[in-house]
């Protein structure tokens, strides 16, 4: 087994360098009048100033160790997630509704993976030991978000443009449920296809995030390799059953106990 | 009959129940909340001027194929069944969609403009057709037209609309 002794510590100068870099690009883009000087330089700004907060924080929680503020900080994870899914939409299902549905989807699912993956594959010695479950999850609802996101945003679309093609299976004498199928099946894959893909192309095309920081770290690419698995098998089945869900609660929701199309209930931002 | 805008798809649509709507309906005896929306909808059979499509395949539309009906409305055999729904012109669409909905065997009929789009030779056909389901399985029928004449020949009472009001009995 590969393991390094010695972890290469960024210091703030060497940080500095890799600043130096996306200055050159500002410059460079703002000379050419690309006007994408200013946003980039934000970005690079929010991610800096947004990931430091991130490891001071880190770095407490794993020292308190403590399950109250570990459950607090999913839950405003899960709460952001929420609010970031509902703003993807270009339909949006109206109400309390809007929110609820993608939030709730990813509750069910990276919640119910994540504490799966923790307690049963990782096994640490508490299973919301922070070092653990903070990353887990984080991963899982980051991509469970896109994968709900999109099922969703395909699914309000589809049924907004085809209101008619529905309405006229309707009057055939089909359930909702046989109305949407079609739906059904297109906006889950739409949710689902980035997952599938990066897993297919995992390892040859690119390496996985995770898996390089672990072995930036130190660790064996072995070993990294296997936490690699574990976490894009977990991504996929959390994404999966998201995806699921939340296009069914939409489906619940755009119809009514009549079995009535209610587009009413989607709006156009 | 009525004016553009004054409530006849709108009347239509509510008594097949794909809109929020107050009132009550009955058929032979039934009322709508007593069953099922798609119970309902499969007992009231809605046509409407333009069809809708979603298979690539006319046949995948059809659960079952009464080919005597084919040829009532024109059509020499099944073969339509294996053509494509982008082949159809306008009038072998809605003729097809006719076909689509009395395969359902519906107990009234609720018709919105059916023959808005259809050559001379095929309004009789449709018209024809439909007379001889209504009569086959004694079915109620509602039919929204434009052309008067049109419904002198179809109808036994007629009926108009005006500002989502039905306002005589002619």
């Amino acid at each position: 087994m590969i393991v390094s002794d010695v972890i290469i510590s960024l210091t703030t100068e060497r940080i500095s360098l890799a600043c130096v870099l996306v200055m050159i690009l500002a410059l460079t883009t703002w000379k050419a009048d690309l006007r994408v000087a200013r946003p980039l330089l934000v970005a690079s700004f929010r991610l800096i100033v947004q990931l430091s907060l991130v490891g001071l924080i880190l770095e407490y929680v794993f020292e308190i160790n403590n399950f109250l503020l570990v459950a607090l900080i999913a839950l405003v994870m899960l709460l952001v997630a929420g609010k970031e899914v509902s703003v993807r939409q270009k339909y949006r299902v109206s109400g309390r509704w809007g929110y609820g549905i993608g939030t709730c989807s990813m509750f069910v699912s990276s919640f119910a993976v994540s504490v799966f993956g923790l307690a049963a594959i990782i096994r640490a010695e508490n299973w919301w030991d922070p070092r653990y479950s903070i990353p887990v999850l984080g991963m899982l609802l980051g991509n469970t978000m896109t994968a709900v996101a999109l099922s969703l945003d395909r699914f309000t679309t589809y049924v907004w443009e085809g209101r008619e093609t529905i309405e006229a299976k309707l009057m055939l004498g089909h359930s909702s449920q046989e109305a949407l199928r079609i739906i059904l099946r297109d906006s889950l894959r739409a949710g689902l296809m980035p997952v599938i893909n990066s897993m297919a192309i995992a390892g040859i095309v690119s390496l996985p995030g995770m898996m390089t920081g672990q072995i930036l770290a130190g660790n064996s690419p072995v070993s990294a390799v296997r936490y690699q698995i574990v976490i894009w098998l977990l991504i996929a089945v959390g994404c999966g059953f998201g995806s699921m869900l939340v296009v069914q609660m939409a489906a619940k929701r755009v119809f009514d106990e009549r079995e009535r199309l209610r587009t009413d209930r989607l709006y156009k931002v | 009959m009525g004016r553009s805008g004054s409530g006849k798809t709108l009347l239509l649509r509510a008594i097949a129940d794909l809109d929020v709507n107050e009132g009550r309906v009955s058929l032979n005896g039934q009322f709508r909340d007593d069953v099922s929306g798609p119970e309902w909808r499969k007992k009231v059979g809605l046509l409407t001027a333009e069809s809708k499509w979603w298979h690539e395949s006319v046949g995948k539309h059809f659960r079952s194929s009464k080919l005597n009906l084919l040829y009532d409305l024109g059509f020499p055999d099944e073969s339509v069944l294996s053509w494509k729904v982008s082949r159809l012109s306008s009038g072998e669409k809605q003729r097809l969609a006719l076909a689509r909905l009395l395969l359902m065997s519906p107990d009234a009929l609720l018709l919105d403009e059916p023959t808005a789009n259809l050559d001379s030779d095929s309004v009789t056909l449709v018209e024809n057709v439909i007379d001889a389901y209504r009569k086959e399985r004694s079915a109620s029928v509602i039919w929204v037209a434009h052309d008067e004449s049109q419904l002198d020949r179809v109808s036994d009472a007629k009926m108009y609309m005006k500002d989502k009001h039905l306002t005589e009995q002619a």
